[in-house]
């Protein structure tokens, strides 16, 4: 894995609560037996209309979008089921960064695992993003910080040792993996 | 010692390394379930990084998700028609072969939905941490098992080392008190509570569900709502165990026997809560209260009592959206809405008792002209069970179609979908759009509600069709 520092970037908007991972990558696709190549398939059923044509007025599909690493979303954000391909979808595609109010637990936990940063934000500073999408802010993972368009600074929550990690580009594998000895440990006790 | 809750048993009890301010707890796990559409990717990172399964023995795996229904098609007669789902089934076959782990495949007597063969297999114990890539896993909670959902990565976590990396959550008191109503079931009593607690309510948090109402309730009615957890944000639900868990334990084919299971059971009765355990939050539910209960809406906080209406909600948004996409209008009731299908299945509402109640509300009536009521046991014991007994007839004379078990119609993906547009009673966990095919249209209700429907050919209230 890549470390990951800081992430610049215009944002892309969908405001609306409790986008659900059906809808980031609905079940269809999950029958793929690899990571690769999600991307194209993310928000299927919002992006493309039934003859598979692009929807002009979705946020993915507007000109100003392309290239767009972070993406304001609204409250509960990943909510449902806990398919990986979410994140990887996501990334896939490009984005490096999602921004909500609230962002679902396994979908959280899935995308620290896949540089895909959750940046939890109070209500005003989404409010602020969300009336300016397309504007540019930064990400500062090494602070924890997020720069608002107007030049703001918030602090955002992000699990220690997640962003560890990330900002060092270990994964969490090698991690556990280095605990093998605690483990046989464990289960010793457990056997006695 | 400090008075614990049965999380918090649970959690120390499995604690590898305790978690500190830098780093999360290393977390035991006793028993891991897998199937074909969540590990491909994670058996193909051991692969690449030469990585072995730690303890084999500890993972069950089955065939779900992507397989089909349909009898000549899972039998090998003919071809699976969807290639995509076939390769994947054959993938995962090698993937079980290739590191020792124990399938119940395609053929196999025993297989099933993952969340309902962990139970009735009696692999499902108290005590235990069980997880599995999907977020239902929660179901097994109603055990008294510490039960979480995964992604991929994690299921490469548990089987290269049988633990997990996680950050301790908040405890959750859900506390039901009363009788419920005749014609009000477990999920009615679910629905309402994620309705209460809105669908992110849960977040961060483990559900202990508490109270007299919870106790009466049978094995199969606890696994109804601990399958739904998930749908108010929550890791996992809990039910803690007391005699009926026991009850429904002794004699399965993976529970411990004899002396063995008279020992387990010494141990499961220090599980429940002490008297005096604090939660984080605390929240009451009168079950006299709670009617039978449909979603019209597209997430399943989204529901109103049967003989209610479609929520007025100017200014909403999210509300607005939902109603466009299901074809509804604020203030319309729900009852005699048409609807196209009817599905009775999912790891939610498929077990025997599911299919008794529905087929005691169907009698000797007929599902009505235009409507597709399609049963689908949640495995092949139920199956096996249900056929024992005459339900299939039942189901197979008023016109329903009796099917192999699997998750169908829950998800897309296996072949069985609604179609764009149509309107379908599910007794299934999730009314997301497109959760059952492009364009469906869920409307989520208990299995009496369901069978009540396809006789109706519209949503029908189950009360007016109980003997
Ligand atoms: S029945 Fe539905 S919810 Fe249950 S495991 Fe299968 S797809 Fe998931």
């Amino acid at each position: 894995m890549d470390p990951i520092r800081t992430i610049r970037s215009r944002t892309v908007a969908m405001p609306r609560a409790n986008i659900d991972t059906d809808q980031i990558m609905p079940a269809r696709f999950l029958t793929t037996t690899t990571r690769a190549g999600l991307g194209e398939h993310l928000f299927a059923d919002w992006r493309y209309d039934a003859a598979g044509r692009p929807i002009a007025e979705f946020a993915l599909n507007r000109p100003d979008a392309a290239g767009c690493q972070i993406l304001v979303a609204g409250r509960n954000f990943g909510c449902g089921s806990s398919r990986e391909h979410a994140p990887w979808g996501l990334y896939d595609y490009g984005f490096r960064a999602v921004i909500s109010t609230e962002i679902a637990d396994i979908f959280r936990s899935n995308a620290l695992k896949n540089g895909l940063v959750p940046v939890l934000v109070d209500e005003a500073s989404h409010a602020a993003l969300l009336a300016r999408p397309g504007a540019e802010v930064s990400i500062d993972l090494e602070r924890s910080s997020l720069t608002l368009p107007d030049g703001s600074e918030v602090r955002f929550p992000i699990e220690p040792f997640a962003r560890y990690c990330l900002l060092n580009g270990i994964d969490q594998t090698s991690y556990l993996l280095s605990k093998q000895a605690a483990i046989a440990d464990y289960e010793r006790r457990m056997q006695a | 010692m400090t008075a614990r809750t049965l999380f918090e048993k649970l959690w120390q009890a499995h604690e590898v390394v305790p978690e500190t301010v830098d780093t999360p707890a290393v977390l035991y796990v006793d028993l891991h379930l897998t199937h074909e559409v969540t590990s491909p990717q994670a058996f193909a990172t051991l692969r690449e990084r030469g990585l072995t399964v730690r303890r084999p023995e500890l993972t069950v795996a089955t065939l779900d998700h992507s397989t089909p229904t349909d009898r000549d098609q899972l039998f090998g007669k003919v071809p699976i028609r969807m290639e995509s789902a076939a390769r994947q089934i054959r993938e995962f076959e090698s993937n079980c072969a290739e590191f020792g782990i124990e399938l119940l495949g395609l053929t196999h007597e025993q297989r099933g939905i993952v969340h309902i063969i962990g139970p009735e297999l009696g692999l499902t114990q108290p005590g235990k941490t069980i997880v599995c890539g999907d977020s239902h896993t929660s179901t097994h909670g109603a055990f008294g098992a510490l039960a979480f959902g995964i992604g991929t990565t994690e299921v490469g976590h548990v089987l290269a080392t049988q633990c997990l990396l996680q950050r301790k959550p908040r405890t959750l008191a859900v506390n039901v008190e009363g009788e419920l109503g005749r014609g009000v079931t477990a999920k009615d009593l679910v629905l309402s509570i994620i309705h209460q607690l809105g669908v992110g309510g849960g977040t961060g948090s483990v559900i202990e569900y508490r109270g007299s109402t919870i106790r009466r309730l049978s094995m199969e009615q606890r696994m109804t709502v601990c399958n739904m957890s998930i749908e108010a944000g929550a890791r996992a639900g809990l039910v803690a165990p007391d005699e009926t868990t026991y009850a429904y334990l002794e004699g399965r084919p993976r529970a411990p026997k004899g002396t063995a299971f008279e020992r387990a059971v010494a141990a499961w009765r220090k599980l429940p809560t002490d008297p005096g355990a604090g939660f984080d939050r605390e929240i009451v539910i009168d079950a006299a209260g709670i009617a039978p209960m449909i979603t019209y809406g597209t997430n399943p906080g989204m529901s109103v009592p049967i003989t209610g209406t479609v929520p007025v909600r100017s200014g909403d948004g999210v509300h607005a959206k939902a109603l466009e996409y299901m074809g509804l209008t604020a203030g319309q009731p729900m009852l005699g809405q048409k609807v196209e299908f009817v599905f009775l299945g999912s790891c939610t509402n498929a077990r025997l008792s599911d299919l008794r109640e529905a087929a005691g509300v169907l009698g000797g009536h007929k599902v009505a002209t235009g409507v597709r009521f399609i049963v689908v046991p949640g495995s092949q014991q139920i199956k096996r069970a249900a056929e024992a007994e005459g339900l299939d007839r039942v189901f197979i004379d008023a016109g329903a179609e009796w099917r192999e078990s699997g998750c169908s119609m829950c998800l897309g993906m296996n072949g069985d979908v609604v179609t764009r547009g149509a309107y379908c009673v599910s007794t299934s966990n999730r009314n997301f759009e497109g959760r059952q095919g492009v364009g469906a249209r869920t409307l989520l209700a208990s299995p009496i509600t369901a069978a009540a429907s396809a006789i109706a050919g519209r949503i029908a209230d189950p009360r007016g069709f109980l003997a």
